[in-house]
């Protein structure tokens, strides 16, 4: 018998198939990351709704669960090209979209990730987008298994002062407790405990200190790169 | 059914674009009937394509002379070039004779999911072109996606200290397009782009 489904989801990635269609990758509301081909998918009529970042309504169908099946979308929201022109926002939602297709296992229901990145998606058009990013991230590595504990310092028990992350624990040291070990623990900003105003250094030193438990956690142990989108996002938050 | 030849034949001419094996079967069977007025002369033309055609070293569009009739072409505005994906593309500008500037040809954008990264595209040659001083205005005519746009802040990063203005294609309403039957995201970059009348 025929499984199908009928959510609105994400779309992460696009890959042309032939001539004319395309293997979407989508991030639905209910069933997690699935990825379907859809018949002319790659057509002038259809190119602009399956764009990494827009919202579809998409109805998928195979004749067995195991099948990449076929999709059919609807556009729903049309988030790529309200940053199009913005090159910051844009390098973000590339980030986003390729990191999530990289991290997430197929097929498995991650509501919170699915929330948290349409509404960062949907937030990316105000001001501050740089830093919510660098927060998103850190709820990725939350959901995924890999929360850091930003709360107390691991030496001391201190909650006062708390500028430094270990790399191998994850859990955050205070000035004082790590001042020995500066140059190999990672920078911990404030914005990332407090809600606090985040200049550019800061964000970049956020995606440092996430980027390297994706790399040792995630990506290392899956033998796989970093996304070149989220490089490129780094190189244009530096410059 | 048929030799071995005709099979082969079928077979190339079914990876041509917008070809199937079935339509690649009737373009094989009309070409053998018409041997002489069809077969022959294809023959005659792709293989006179298939020696002169080259890759033009300043642009990279195709053409039977290197550099290519656009760039030896006096009359044309070398101050102004146009970036474009690809020589199809180059073709739609050219089709319009609106552009009366010279090309440069990318050779495709940037795309993580396909592994394209810069150096993967002719970006540097578009550099070393702006370099030499003859250029005074880029224009980026690059597809409105999220690759085309990626690829199209890239090379204005890359020229932005080259001394030349940076100019990009506007998204919006088609002409002859109706307002209801736009995506929203082509109404919202058309309303972003808007204009005082």
């Amino acid at each position: 018998m025929a499984v199908s489904w009928e959510d609105q989801g994400l779309i992460l990635s696009v890959r042309r198939h032939g001539e004319y269609d395309a293997i979407v990758s989508l991030l639905t509301e209910n069933n997690g990351r699935y990825a379907g081909l859809v018949k002319a998918g790659a057509s002038r009529r259809m190119k602009g709704a399956l764009q990494p970042g827009n919202i579809i309504k998409a109805s998928w169908r195979a004749r067995l669960d195991e099948h990449l099946g076929t999709m059919s979308a609807e556009l729903v929201r049309s988030h790529s090209a309200e940053v199009m022109s913005d090159p910051g926002r844009l390098a973000a939602l590339s980030s986003a979209c390729a990191l999530i297709d990289a991290l997430l296992p197929e097929r498995q229901h991650q509501p919170e990730i699915e929330r948290g990145t349409i509404a960062f998606l949907r937030s990316l058009g105000t001001e501050g987008w740089a830093a919510r990013y660098a927060r998103w991230e850190l709820d990725v590595l939350r959901e995924l298994g890999f929360g850091l504990d930003l709360t107390a310092c691991a030496g001391t028990g201190s909650i006062e002062n708390l500028v430094f992350v270990s790399p191998k624990s994850g859990r955050a040291v205070s000035a004082e407790a790590g001042a020995p070990y500066a140059n190999r623990l990672l920078a911990l900003p404030a914005f990332l405990r407090e809600q606090t105003e985040a200049s550019d250094a800061d964000v970049l030193s956020a995606l440092a200190l996430t980027g390297h438990f994706f790399e040792t956690h995630v990506f290392s142990s899956q033998r796989q790169p970093m996304p070149a989108a989220r490089s490129r996002l780094i190189e244009r938050l530096a410059k | 059914m048929a030799g071995a030849e005709i099979e082969a034949l079928i077979r190339h001419l079914a990876k041509l674009p917008g070809l199937g094996p079935r339509s690649a079967r009737r373009i094989a069977l009309a070409l053998l009937k018409k041997r002489e007025t069809m077969l022959d002369p294809l023959v005659r033309t792709m293989m006179a394509a298939a020696e002169t055609v080259k890759i033009c070293s300043s642009c990279g569009n195709f053409d039977s002379q290197n550099p290519c009739a656009i760039c030896e072409d006096n009359r044309r505005d070398a101050s102004i070039v146009c970036v474009v994906e690809g020589v199809s593309d180059l073709w739609a500008m050219e089709r319009t004779t609106a552009f009366k500037g010279r090309y440069h040809v990318t050779g495709g954008l940037l795309s993580p999911i396909d592994g394209i990264g810069p150096d993967d595209l002719k970006i540097d040659l578009l550099l070393a072109r702006v370099r030499r001083g003859e250029v005074k205005e880029v224009v980026l005519a690059l597809s409105a996606t999220v690759d085309g746009q990626t690829t199209a802040h890239y090379i204005t990063d890359r020229l932005k200290d080259a001394g030349v203005v940076i100019s990009g294609l506007a998204h919006g309403v088609p002409v002859g397009g109706e307002l209801d039957y736009l995506d929203d995201g082509t109404i919202s970059a058309a309303l972003k782009a808007r204009r005082p009348m």
